[in-house]
């Protein structure tokens, strides 16, 4: 796919296009999924810092294994749950870059969960935008630590059975009671109103990284309609009406210094 | 040159300040301890940075990180810790990112012992992790030795794009001895690394994966890799050979072994047996050719170990029949004493 260039006429105005932090690559995700939402955020908040010159991202293992496609900056694909690691590495070698990392839920708070709590404990100055669709989309639908007691996955086949297998970690919460975090906040895509906050939220992330304030997460609710086996906009009903039950929005902490 | 008396631990870390280290990413274990403690020390005073991560697992992926920005970067372990690295190794290997990782090996399987040990050969040598990948391993014998291999470490990992070990063991670790160190290397040396992250202003973006889901894309990344050892095995294999002109038995044995076997080869002269010594120095690429040549006039080619016997694979892939090719080993930690292995040589040479 190449980009078309379309004249302005005169007397009109260019209110809206494609992000120039966002490549011309087509999206890899399934029709009604919500990372090419937050996707596209991200690169709105790139490109209102003037950043993307200056921008590594990390890729995780998980449906956003090909996000440095999607991107005009520099990438690295990250072994699954490492992440946070990977960019600790990255900034503290090179703290002029800005750094950060995309992960699932799976990604981040299970496997991942060590280096994610270490790095904001740390307070690492850097961003995290973390995508918890309360299932495990890559691999096909499997219990994730996010999946709601009940929730029908291939794992839990009758539902999650909290007596079995315990009940989801909220880990912005957890994350929350850390001294070092700059910034820790839950949102979701749902609405378009949801999304413009998602979008502050994100651009604020990456701010307070430029401002050296530190660690800075959000958590972006998001549907897996595939996974999910649900209609793109029933599985929109399924986070406002049982996600959001578990999981409420809003800023968990901010240190505004 | 700067002579002054150190423990290997010590002598590794300094010698890897002055190879250009920037960023050094460790958890702490017995018995490479000195080496996290003289960093700690020492690098952030030298403009690097140190870390003690939580775990051996986020440790290599730091190292994976600053790797990829294109500074030099260790990390350093002993073998449980080594185990976990290994998912992280694999990456390094896979995305083709230079580094130097340190196993001061102790004695195991699982958590084993601190006594010094050589059974993470196979893990350092034929892999470790998943996939098709091999790292640089140097072996040091001597205090001096592991510090001017840390610093060839550095060159090699940087000029194959290639992760680089050294795989010492405890006694080594702990054992002082003095040392010339040689000058810092001037940084303007280090070769660029064009494609590391720094940033896509001004050009395309650099991508750094390990991954590619189309089995042709995937093999042609495998090519590229399998090309460079290939290219290593022909450059770099280094060995050190003792008293082999004439010898009739000649040990092979790596690392504090190799020293012991010095002593071995030494008294056995001494006692009027002709006996030599192989000493590879890298363990990956193996010595291979220099060990077949000898194969070709020594009756009896003896490996020493401190492992069931790991590295005699090798030897025994290298002699392939033209000697006898007896082993003597030692497990768990014990070392055996030049007296020992010299009643062992007795019984392989007619007297
Ligand atoms: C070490 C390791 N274990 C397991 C996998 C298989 N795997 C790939 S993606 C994934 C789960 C991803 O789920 P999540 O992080 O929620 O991201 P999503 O795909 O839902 O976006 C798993 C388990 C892997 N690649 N590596
Ligand atoms: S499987 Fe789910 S998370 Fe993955 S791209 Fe499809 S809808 Fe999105």
């Amino acid at each position: 796919m190449s980009q078309v260039s379309v004249e302005i006429p005169p007397g009109y105005q260019k209110v809206f296009g494609r992000p120039r932090a966002l490549s011309d690559a087509p999206y890899t995700y399934c029709p009604g999924c919500h990372h090419g939402i937050i996707g596209r955020l991200i690169a709105e908040a790139i490109d209102e810092l003037g950043i993307q010159g200056r921008t590594v991202g990390i890729a995780p293992v998980g449906c956003s294994v090909f996000l440095y496609r999607f991107y005009r900056c520099d990438f690295i694909q990250a072994a699954h749950g490492r992440a946070c690691a990977v960019a600790t590495g990255l900034k503290r070698a090179n703290p002029d870059l800005i750094v950060f990392s995309y992960q699932g839920d799976g990604d981040l708070a299970a496997i991942g969960t060590a280096e994610t709590v270490h790095a904001a404990a740390r307070g690492e100055n850097f961003t995290v935008i973390f995508v918890n669709n309360q299932i495990y989309g890559m691999t096909g639908g499997e219990m994730a630590p996010t999946t709601l007691p009940g929730q029908r996955t291939v794992t839990t086949p009758q539902g999650r059975d909290v007596a079995l297998t315990g009940y989801p970690l909220k880990i912005s919460e957890m994350l929350a009671q850390l001294d070092a975090p700059a910034y820790i906040t839950r949102q979701s895509v749902h609405d378009a109103r949801h999304v413009q906050l998602a979008r502050k939220a994100i651009l604020k992330a990456f701010r307070n990284q430029l401002e050296g304030k530190g660690f800075s997460l959000v958590e972006v609710l998001a549907t897996c309609p595939t996974n999910f086996r649900m209609p793109p906009v029933e599985a929109q009903k399924w986070v406002t009406e049982k996600a959001m039950q578990f999981f409420p929005l809003g800023d968990l902490k901010v240190r505004d210094e | 040159m700067s002579r002054v008396l150190m423990r290997g631990n010590e002598a590794i870390a300094e010698a890897a300040i002055r190879a250009g280290l920037k960023c050094y990413f460790c958890y702490p274990i017995t018995p490479q301890g000195e080496l996290v403690e003289y960093m700690a020390r020492e690098l952030p005073k030298r403009g690097g940075v140190f870390l003690q991560a939580e775990s051996e697992v986020a440790a290599i992926n730091m190292v994976y990180g600053a790797a990829a920005a294109g500074v030099r970067t260790m990390t350093s372990s002993s073998s449980p810790g080594i185990s976990l690295k290994q998912e992280g190794i694999s990456y390094l290997a896979g995305s083709r990112l230079p580094c130097v990782i340190v196993n001061m090996m102790r004695g195991g399987p699982g958590l084993g012992n601190i006594a010094p040990a050589q059974g993470d050969y196979f893990q350092a040598t034929k892999g470790g992790g998943h996939g098709d990948y091999r790292l640089i391993v140097l072996a040091p014998s001597t205090v001096p030795e592991a510090a001017q291999l840390v610093m060839l470490a550095f060159d090699l990992a940087d000029k194959y794009r290639v992760p680089a070990m050294i795989l010492g063991d405890g006694m080594l670790g702990q054992m002082m001895e003095p040392v010339e160190l040689p000058p810092p290397v001037d940084p303007s040396s280090i070769p660029e690394k064009p494609w590391a992250l720094t940033g896509a202003e001004g050009r395309e973006p650099n991508v750094i994966l390990s991954f590619d889901l189309s089995p042709q894309g995937l093999r042609e990344m495998n090519r590229v890799l399998q090309d460079t050892y290939r290219e290593i095995e022909r450059s770099e294999v280094r060995w050190e050979e003792v008293e082999t002109a004439d010898a009739e038995i000649v040990l092979v044995a790596y690392g504090t072994m190799g020293r012991i076997a010095k002593t071995v080869v030494e008294r056995a002269r001494e006692e009027g047996i002709k006996a030599g010594l192989l000493r590879p120095i890298t363990l990956w690429p193996f010595p291979y050719e220099p060990l077949r040549e000898l194969a070709e006039r020594v009756p009896t080619i003896l490996t020493v170990e401190l492992s069931a016997g790991q590295m005699w694979e090798d030897v025994r892939l290298a002699v392939e029949g033209r000697a006898k090719t007896p082993f003597y080993g030692e497990l768990g930690g014990v070392v055996p004493t030049p007296r020992e292995i010299l009643s062992e040589v007795k019984k392989h040479v007619s007297s």
